[in-house]
């Protein structure tokens, strides 16, 4: 078991080391942030941009620069922001909670629905609710979801006037966002839901419980639902990466005020300290989250830690 | 009795699912080539006196015109061109880099193996997103680079799918009595194995292909795609945002148009898995 979390941990650690530099090196290729700060500045003389360069710290060679950006990780020090010098960590410190959030909220969305509609399915197997349940789930796959987001604010903002078309501000505003990315991550777990149910449902102990006399409900929700609970923890998990880049694209509709907005507004001014920033953080709570179904899946299941 | 008539049923979707996957793609994809036939040059003839026309007045424009008097319909029919091509175009470059990963790294394993695997790890961990936005900062947007990107992100997804298969196979009969009257490693990887493993590879294709017309539209969308001068469904629906609060049939159709194509592609790759892939290797 030590063997194989100190395997687990290492490859983590060298994932982020990779993602860090690969990162690193190729946001220094996308332009140079001395001419963005200069731009509508008049004359600028190659002295001036010198001095910039200087003052940003991009005179520097590059692994000095790289490794004062990972020593800086470990207290949390992002740097500055070249545009107007905000320490990067407080614009992490007040982005990364709203993009969590939202986040949170469409995790639980589509849990809450997929699973009833899986169990469904599954119990229903080859009967129309299964094949409605399969269709719409297909369906909810098709969407491109900053497509849907437009409908949303056409149908609710527009339209009905019901709902704010951006922004975060209270409850209200997180129904279209949560809604959006719910609606095509429930399609997904739907269908996980099923497949694992459908394999759990054949197994004897089902028979049995059936077999005393338990109510269905009882069987599936307390008996199965809690067997299939492990893989689909699982899935539930490894999506976490593309529910974060799904949720990227959204706040630029909604103007949440998330990582992706931060990444957005950074990339165009060619902003390195906060683009690395972002993009170090969610790399690390991606890996953070695989490690962790990893070792859970270890800890219940010794056959993965032999590998 | 009740096992059998669930079972006939089940066949009966499934043949249904793939008409309506077939009928929606092979539609889709005969008006989008037909488009220049269909409505030669109205998607860029701009008529400032027809603004923004509401769709179904006029037989003339049936979807309405956008800000600067261009036929929608015209429009959306040639944005399919960017779409097809980028799907099929990135798709067969992943393929073609993919399954040789895959087939090398599971073969030989070793050091190679090694290697493509923890590339494989890193990119898993990279959200895609973001990935682009930094690589399209550097290189610019435009097609080329978009289908080198999207290449680029997801070979992995191949050279893990083959790997598998491959590293269950090398050591079954077939194979040993290949390499023992010595068939070339050529031929075992390319004639032996590669066939074994068609199926699956097919069934991530069909899905991806999907998958890539989405992501092609929101980095269009998002104004780090193709040019905004060339008709594509993203770069529509970008247009059209700024409008939705007076003309919602500009960013309607569009919209509608991808959903269209991908469930279609969905439907098909959905069918095919339970046709070539019964096994699941490709289930998600």
């Amino acid at each position: 078991m030590v063997n194989f979390l100190l395997k687990r941990f290492l490859q983590a650690a060298f994932v982020l080391l990779a993602i860090t530099l690969i990162v690193a090196f190729a946001i220094r290729l996308t332009g140079d942030p001395a001419l963005m700060l200069t731009q509508g500045a008049g004359s600028v003389t190659e002295a001036d941009l010198a001095q910039i360069r200087e003052g940003l710290g991009l005179n520097k060679p590059f692994l000095v620069q790289y490794s004062d950006f990972l020593i800086g990780i470990f207290s949390l020090d992002f740097g500055r922001s070249f545009l107007g010098g905000t320490p990067v960590s407080q614009l992490i410190g007040t982005a990364l909670p709203a993009t969590l959030m939202l986040a949170l909220a469409v995790m639980v969305v589509s849990i809450v629905v997929s699973i009833p509609l899986g169990i469904k399915a599954a119990v229903a197997r080859g009967k129309w609710p299964d094949q409605l349940i399969r269709i719409l789930s297909l369906l909810g796959l098709s969407f491109p979801n900053f497509w849907l987001a437009l409908m949303l604010v056409l149908l609710f903002s527009i339209t009905l006037q019901w709902l704010p078309p951006s922004g975060m501000d209270g409850f209200s505003s997180f129904l279209m966002p949560a809604v959006t990315m719910g609606i095509i991550l429930t399609a997904t777990n739907v269908r996980l839901v099923r497949t694992s149910m459908l394999e759990t449902l054949q197994s004897q102990y089902i028979m049995v419980a059936r077999a005393k006399g338990l109510s269905e409900r009882s069987v599936l929700y307390k008996h199965a639902l809690r067997n299939c609970a492990i893989p689909l923890i699982t899935y539930f998990g490894l999506q976490f990466g593309g529910l974060l880049g799904g949720i990227v694209v959204i706040e630029r509709v909604f103007n949440w005020p998330g990582l992706g907005t931060l990444a957005f507004d950074a990339v165009g001014a060619r902003d390195y300290p906060v683009l690395q920033a972002v993009i170090t953080v969610l790399s690390m709570m991606i890996v953070a989250v695989n490690l962790l179904v990893d070792i859970a899946y270890g800890l219940v299941d010794p056959r993965i830690r032999t590998e | 009795m009740s096992a059998v008539v669930s079972v006939m049923n089940f066949s009966r979707f499934k043949n249904l699912e793939f008409i309506l996957g077939a009928v929606l793609t092979g539609g889709i994809c005969l008006l989008v080539l037909l488009s220049d036939l269909l409505f030669p040059g109205a998607a860029d003839r701009i008529d400032l006196s027809a603004r923004l026309l509401a769709p179904f007045a006029s037989p003339e424009h049936l979807f309405g015109t956008d800000p600067l008097g261009r036929d929608v319909l015209a429009r959306v029919v040639a944005g399919g061109q960017i779409s097809l091509q980028v799907g099929l175009v990135s798709v067969a470059g992943a393929v073609v880099v993919g399954v040789i990963m895959g087939l090398v790294s599971g073969y030989y394993r070793g050091f190679w193996d090694m290697v493509v695997m923890r590339f494989a790890d890193v990119q898993l961990a990279m959200p895609f997103i973001l990935l682009a936005i930094t690589f399209i900062a550097i290189v610019g947007g435009g097609l080329s680079n978009m289908i080198i990107l999207l290449i680029i992100s997801q070979w992995v997804q191949y050279a893990r799918l083959v790997r598998g298969s491959v590293l269950a196979l090398r050591d079954r009969e077939f194979i040993q009595s290949a390499q023992a009257i010595g068939v070339s490693d050529f031929n075992i990887l390319f004639r032996h194995l590669l066939p074994n493993l068609v199926g699956p590879v097919i069934v991530l294709m069909t899905l991806n292909v999907a998958n890539n017309i989405l992501l092609e539209s929101s980095l269009t969308f998002l104004g780090l795609g193709v040019d905004p001068l060339t008709p594509s469904w993203g770069g529509m629906l970008a247009d059209g945002r700024t409008y939705l609060q007076n003309a919602w049939w500009v960013s309607v159709f569009p919209g509608l148009a991808i959903l269209l194509t991908v469930l279609g592609l969905n439907l098909l790759g959905d069918w095919l898995r339970d046709t070539l892939d019964p096994t699941g290797r490709t289930s998600r």
